[in-house]
């Protein structure tokens, strides 16, 4: 072995070692000269997506998803439980309320008789009812750049988030939604503003009061932020930004995000939405049923292969069998009305009373109750009865195919023909004059706070022959109830609940197989009251991430891939190379264009031929960025192959000497030496035409990368 | 190079028996199965026979969609399905499948009960059929399978009508039906997003007409059907039960309203009254002005307009009628026809087209004598007037609905093949698109040119727009260098480093040395930092080291120097290289080695590398 050929053997090391360090070096280097596009990248393109959590209610959620770079909001509830808190406000004057006694605390040295009112130990707001408005310092809502809505329930704080907080985006709903919605947010504004209470309460809000309040005020969170109702401008406002959407829809966000609403079963037009970009995949489930009601089944199968599925709004009556609620609610219906009584049914103006006038439609007849009236009385019972009507695409089948016949879908629209069902907008006007007794009435709100129902309860509170059966979920009958004690009437609770259980959830999660599962905490343990069952919470494999109000969650995504589109030209020019069987590899060098969230690839031109004079500047001034570089290479070079090559080239004169990782050939005539090893061939040769024709040589022992 | 296929077997440079066949990455499509009304033999169905010659057709088509309920683009769906055979799936809107079925029963009753034909589809073959219907909803994007996917917008043209987008892969087609680009008296306009379609099959009925607007037609009619109740006549209004008889009761309604007239307004028993019912269901396929006030005031529930008793034919007085069918070729309004056509203040209105052969198509091409069944004859006096209320977008209609969707060819049917040139030449003109208009039974083939979707790893991405310098600037594009693996039927580009790793290669390294003399009398060192600070002041944005073991390094390149053993004032320059150095040419022209002539190795290395 000569000297110069060591020395020559060490420095190709050295040449190695210094491309690895140089390697390292150079990507420091990168990162603190581009620092500030690497970050912009990081925002733009490979963001962590987060999840902001701006409800602690799970059935009314308001989370914003922070995929790629849009800013998307996943609902937007309105927690309504918080008027259970305030009195009820009468239709007519209720000289009972009127005199309850004002709270004094029990040391007599703060009086707040003016604005809290005592009733049955229990004290309550005396001033229009407020809501519990989703979080809004948790990000900033201008930022927003889009609003899916699942159903007609999660949406009704659209006007709090929508007006005055700067937003300029857009609403995605779909037509049910979106019109039940409506007629759900003026029925709200109309139970409102017909009773105007002048007088707000504000001095209980102080801490200091608070804290001495009795029970639940006292507990009572963020009451700084409860809000009065929105006005109709209002709501007609924020609906105006709604855009429709159907089912299955894709629907392309500033091209990187498409967003798709599935049906979900729930209710009219209830929909799950799919968000996602070629790579990524979210799915958000809210408000689903699994059970056969009126509305389209759900879509299940399209939840596959998602990498994130957020799920809120399970059943809040766990325990609580649908169907056997129904049988209950008729037969206690049934028995009231034989007695003499009358009964009512505090209820939401659509949903589940579709279902129960259907299910009084078939029963009436079989129960002897075909002289007795039912009532159903809102400012929106028309419409939502007439609404319900002309949805035949959001329908389950049967429904639909009534439609085909041309019959309505729902059976209410022969109970109305046959007048054993009547609706009014309100209990003034034709319905005093037209009301017989012992009757069935439906109207609102469920919360018995406004809304006619409040007449009615003062009506027939007083007398055991009547009752009260709730249906509706969403508040507690004794918190409801609280304002109108001692009660005689009978009051029957039959929360009808057809969100997915436990049990369905499990087995839904079984099938689509989501990466990670990310609920309300609640959902992660055993319900407060039931702690000892196991049953009814969420057991899952990796566990699933728990959030609460005001939560930030970092989503696990391990984003690696993103869609580029090479235009037709290039696509054209590239040569493919079979590497193993099936798999084939092309090199690629093209101009990337990079619009809208779009990446394209297109040939290089070639380039203009540059006057000579101006190379040199011209070259050091813009890093050789169009030239093509070298491709990697791979393989091994064959000693016997290579060796029987060079013979064919004319250099025979070839001495072979075995080292511990190859072998070095030693060109005599040529003074030249090559080192072939497994992962590497050196070339030592000052004569360049050689130099060129061996290097010719060992590449086509080599795939090029 | 991939290509769409377009053969219309019917609407081919004619109107009548819609049946479009598209080829579109390996799918193939049946755009409607419609029938013609003037034939009355073979040439009233398509020629299925173009698709296969023996038997069924189910193999060779992936769907068939019709675009509405009219029979020229529904009327051969049970004989295709049922008869030739094809058990696939059929996609139509929900409106379109609740009232073709009907209209279907309609026509196979005249064919069959009236004319006394045989060889013709049966009501269970009616209702087989429209088993294998799948219902749309408008946007909706329906999955067919796993690559053809097929998304309705409203077309306006009738309750229910769709055009529809048909897209594999990245290649698509749209194809209107019958569309109506201005809103009327119960539906909307038609609308399409910028999907820059491959190809837009449009209709072209009204290729060349520029149409006064409907107020004014409305107008003349509600002055005609007033004239005539003032002078005490009758008016017949032959009508087609679901359609325009919808928009003419509502604007006769509302005339009868303000005008507070008396005279009864009758609707032809039987499926009119139907046919309302679909309008008040089916409501939100209607436009935005009835769906708003639908709750307060149906537009579908005439107070006006009462069911229609043969007896009152003879009721004295004033009356407008409306009765079926449409082209006076049998039924109610053919009997009425005959019972009034005596009388000169007597009018009949015809508010659509009317086929050869027919009562209707007679009289409006002013033969006032009629030859009746039993050689009686007619004497026509009654007035007649023909009003097109048919709602199909016009020449500017069309031009509207292709700047909506931007597509990259036209292709015409269902118009006279003369109005089509014309159009054509102004579309190709307008738009600098290819339009075409194949007779039926032509095929027109487009060749599109996708681009290919590819993976492309994050890491390569994010490093080639680094590179860009500040970001994102959408004008200054980036080269970027990379592999593109095809495996299977996925395309992934990635770094070469990380090819090599995905594939399980390993990398080989290729070097180079060589020895190049020059004269400089410094020591070694010191011909190595003149090497380097030269270096540094020509590589600028380079790392370059010097290390203390005596070499310099610029990227994979490697300087040492020592003095040669018979002269110190020559050097002998060792440098070594890998097979990828980028720098190499830079380096070079920076290398101070303009000394000892002769020795050219400097240029030799040149010429080796570039």
């Amino acid at each position: 072995m000569t000297p110069r050929l060591l020395g020559a053997v060490e420095d190709s090391r050295a040449g190695n070692k210094a491309r690895r360090e140089q390697k390292s070096s150079g990507e420091r280097c990168c990162v603190s000269k581009a620092n500030c596009c690497q970050l912009i990248y990081q925002q733009l393109l490979l963001l962590k997506m987060k999840l902001y959590c701006l409800s602690g209610h799970p059935t009314l959620p308001c989370n914003v998803l922070k995929f790629k770079s849009t800013t998307i909001m996943l609902d937007c509830g309105l927690d309504t439980t918080s008027v259970l808190n305030f009195l009820p406000l009468p239709l007519v004057h209720s000289p009972r309320l009127s005199k309850l006694p004002g709270w004094v605390s029990k040391d007599g040295t703060i009086n707040l008789g003016k604005e809290l009112k005592e009733c049955a130990g229990r004290v309550f707001v005396d001033a229009q009812p407020e809501f519990c408005l989703p979080e809004r310092e948790l990000l900033d809502l201008s930022t927003i750049d889009v609003i899916l809505i699942s159903n007609y329930h999660c949406m009704m704080a659209l006007p709090y988030i929508t007006e005055h907080t700067g937003f300029t985006g857009t609403v995605y709903a779909t037509e049910p939604t979106l019109q039940i919605g409506r007629l759900l947010m003026e029925e709200l504004v109309n139970f409102m503003e017909r009773v105007p209470k002048a007088q707000s309460a504000t001095s209980w809000k102080n801490k200091e009061i608070q804290r001495m309040l009795p029970g639940p005020l006292k507990d009572a969170v963020d009451v700084w932020m409860w809000k009065r109702c929105y006005s109709m401008q209002e709501v007609n406002s924020a609906l105006s930004k709604v855009q429709l959407v159907g089912y299955s829809q894709k629907v392309e966000l500033f091209g990187a995000v498409q967003v798709s609403p599935l049906s979900s079963g729930y209710s009219l037009g209830s929909s799950n939405w799919i968000i996602q970009s070629h790579h990524e995949k979210v799915s958000y489930v809210s408000g689903s049923s699994l059970l056969t009601t009126h509305p389209q089944p759900m879509d299940q199968s399209s939840l596959k292969n998602s990498d994130v599925l957020i799920l809120t709004g399970l059943t809040q009556m766990p325990t609580a069998n649908p169907d056997g609620m129904l049988g209950e609610f008729c037969s206690n219906l049934a028995m009231t009305i034989r007695a003499g009584g009358n009964v009512l049914v505090p209820c939401y103006s659509s949903g589940v009373i579709y279902d129960l006038l259907e299910c009084l439609y078939q029963f009436i007849e079989s129960a002897n109750l075909g002289t007795t009236p039912f009532y159903f009385i809102s400012p929106i019972a028309n419409s939502s009865l007439e609404f319900s009507q002309i949805f035949a695409e959001w329908l389950c089948h049967n429904k639909q195919t009534k439609v085909y016949l041309p019959e309505p879908p729902f059976p209410h629209a022969e109970l109305i023909q046959t007048n054993k069902l009547k609706h009014y907008p309100s209990i003034h006007g034709d319905f005093s004059s037209e009301f017989r007794q012992p009757c069935v009435v439906f109207t609102g709100h469920p919360s018995l706070r406004f809304g006619d129902v409040v007449h009615f309860m003062e009506l027939w509170g007083k007398s055991s022959l009547n009752t009260i059966i709730f249906t509706e979920p969403d508040f507690s009958y004794l918190d409801a109830l609280a304002p109108y004690q001692p009660l005689a009437m009978k009051c029957v609770y039959c929360p009808i609940d057809t969100r997915l259980n436990f049990h369905q959830v499990s087995k839904l999660l079984k099938e689509v197989q989501p990466l990670h599962v990310v609920c309300p905490e609640q959902y992660t343990q055993p319900p407060l009251t039931q702690s000892h069952r196991s049953d009814l919470m969420l057991e899952l494999q990796p566990p699933p991430m728990p959030y609460r109000r005001c939560s930030v969650l970092n989503l696990p995504f391990r984003r690696r891939y993103e869609r580029i589109y090479i235009l037709p030209e290039l696509a054209n020019s590239l040569v493919p190379s079979e590497i193993k069987p099936g798999v084939s590899v092309a090199t690629v060098s093209a101009l990337l264009h990079s619009k809208d969230n779009k990446h394209t690839l297109q040939s290089v031109p070639k380039p203009p031929p540059m006057p000579p004079s101006k190379k040199r500047k011209r070259v050091i001034e813009e890093p050789p960025v169009a030239l093509a570089p070298k491709p990697m290479l791979s393989g091994a070079v064959a000693l016997e192959a290579f060796l029987a090559t060079l013979q064919k080239h004319g250099i025979t004169e070839v001495k072979v000497e075995e080292t511990a990782d190859g072998h070095i050939l030693h060109l005599q005539a040529e003074d030249t030496l090559i080192q072939l090893e497994e992962d590497g061939t050196h070339i030592v040769c000052d004569s360049e035409p050689l130099r060129t024709t061996l290097r010719d040589l060992v590449l086509r022992f080599l795939q090029k990368l | 190079m991939p290509e769409i296929k377009v053969t219309p077997l019917g609407a081919g440079q004619d109107v009548g028996r819609s049946c479009i066949l598209v080829s579109i990455g390996g799918k193939n499509i049946m755009l409607d199965c419609g029938m013609h009304m003037g034939y009355n033999d073979d040439r009233r169905f398509p020629d299925f026979s173009y698709i296969t010659q023996n038997g069924r057709l189910t193999d060779f088509l992936d769907c068939v969609i019709i675009s509405h309920f009219h029979l020229d683009h529904c009327g051969a769906l049970p004989y295709m399905s049922e008869m030739v055979g094809y058990d696939g799936p059929i996609y139509m809107t929900h409106p379109t499948k609740a009232i073709c079925p009907i209209l279907l029963e309609d026509f196979r009753k005249i064919t069959v009960d009236k004319k006394g034909e045989t060889n013709f589809f049966t009501s269970q073959m009616i209702k087989d059929c429209m088993k294998k219907v799948i219902p749309l909803n408008l946007h909706q994007t329906v999955q067919v399978d796993d690559e053809l996917e097929i998304k309705a917008y409203y077309a306006g043209h009738v309750l229910g009508a769709a055009m529809v987008h048909i897209k594999v892969g990245s290649e698509s087609v749209v194809y209107t039906g019958d569309y109506n680009m201005t809103p009327d008296r119960h539906l909307g306009a038609a609308w399409i997003d910028k999907c820059r379609p491959d190809i837009l099959i449009s209709e072209s009925t009204y290729a060349t007409t520029i149409r006064d607007s409907k107020r004014c037609r409305e107008r003349d009619f509600l002055k005609k059907v007033h004239e005539s109740i003032e002078r005490g006549g009758k008016v017949l209004i032959p009508v087609f039960a679901l359609g325009r008889a919808q928009e003419l009761c509502i604007l006769l309604e509302t005339f009868w309203e303000r005008m507070n007239l008396k005279a009864p307004i009758y609707f032809s028993t039987g499926l009119t009254e139907k046919a309302n019912h679909y309008y008040k269901l089916f409501i939100t396929w209607t436009n935005q002005k009835i769906r708003k006030t639908f709750v307060q005031r149906n537009m579908f529930e005439f107070k006006h307009i009462k069911a229609f008793d043969r007896s009152y034919a003879d009721n004295p007085g004033p009356m407008v009628v409306f009765a079926t069918p449409g082209m006076l070729h049998a039924g109610q309004s053919l009997q009425i026809f005959k019972k009034w056509a005596g009388n000169e203040k007597n009018m009949v209105i015809m508010p659509g087209y009317c086929v050869q052969g027919t009562i209707g198509h007679k009289i409006l091409n002013g033969q006032r004598k009629l030859e009746m069944e039993g050689r009686a004859t007619l004497d026509v006096k009654l007035q007649v007037e023909y009003m097109s209320f048919s709602a199909h977008a016009d020449a500017k209609g069309i031009m509207q609905l292709i700047r909506m969707a931007e597509p990259r060819n036209m292709l015409l049917v269902h118009g006279e093949a003369v109005k089509m040139e014309f159009l054509k030449g102004k579309i190709e003109q307008e738009f600098s698109i290819d339009c075409y208009m194949p007779a039926n039974g032509e095929t027109t083939t487009v060749t599109t040119n996708p681009s290919v979707p590819v993976d492309i790893s994050l890491n390569l991405l994010k490093r080639e727009m680094a590179l860009g310098g500040p970001l994102p600037d959408p004008k200054k594009p980036r080269t970027m260098h990379g592999t593109l693996i095809m495996k299977e039927n996925s395309l992934k580009l990635v770094s070469s480093e990380q090819a090599l790793k995905e594939l399980g290669l390993n990398e080989h390294q290729l070097r180079f040395t060589c020895h190049v003399q020059l004269q400089d009398p410094h020591s070694d060192a010191d011909t190595l930092h003149r090497i380097y600070t030269h270096l540094k002041s020509v590589l600028k944005g380079y790392t370059i080291q010097h290390l203390p073991d005596g070499t310099v390094i610029v990227e994979s390149i490697v300087i040492k120097v020592s003095s040669s053993t018979e002269d110190s004032n020559t050097k002998v320059l060792l440098l070594s290289w890998s097979y990828q150095v980028k720098t190499w040419t830079l380096f070079l022209e920076g290398l101070p080695m303009q000394s000892k002539p002769g020795s050219s190795a400097n240029h030799l290395v040149i010429e080796s590398l570039f």
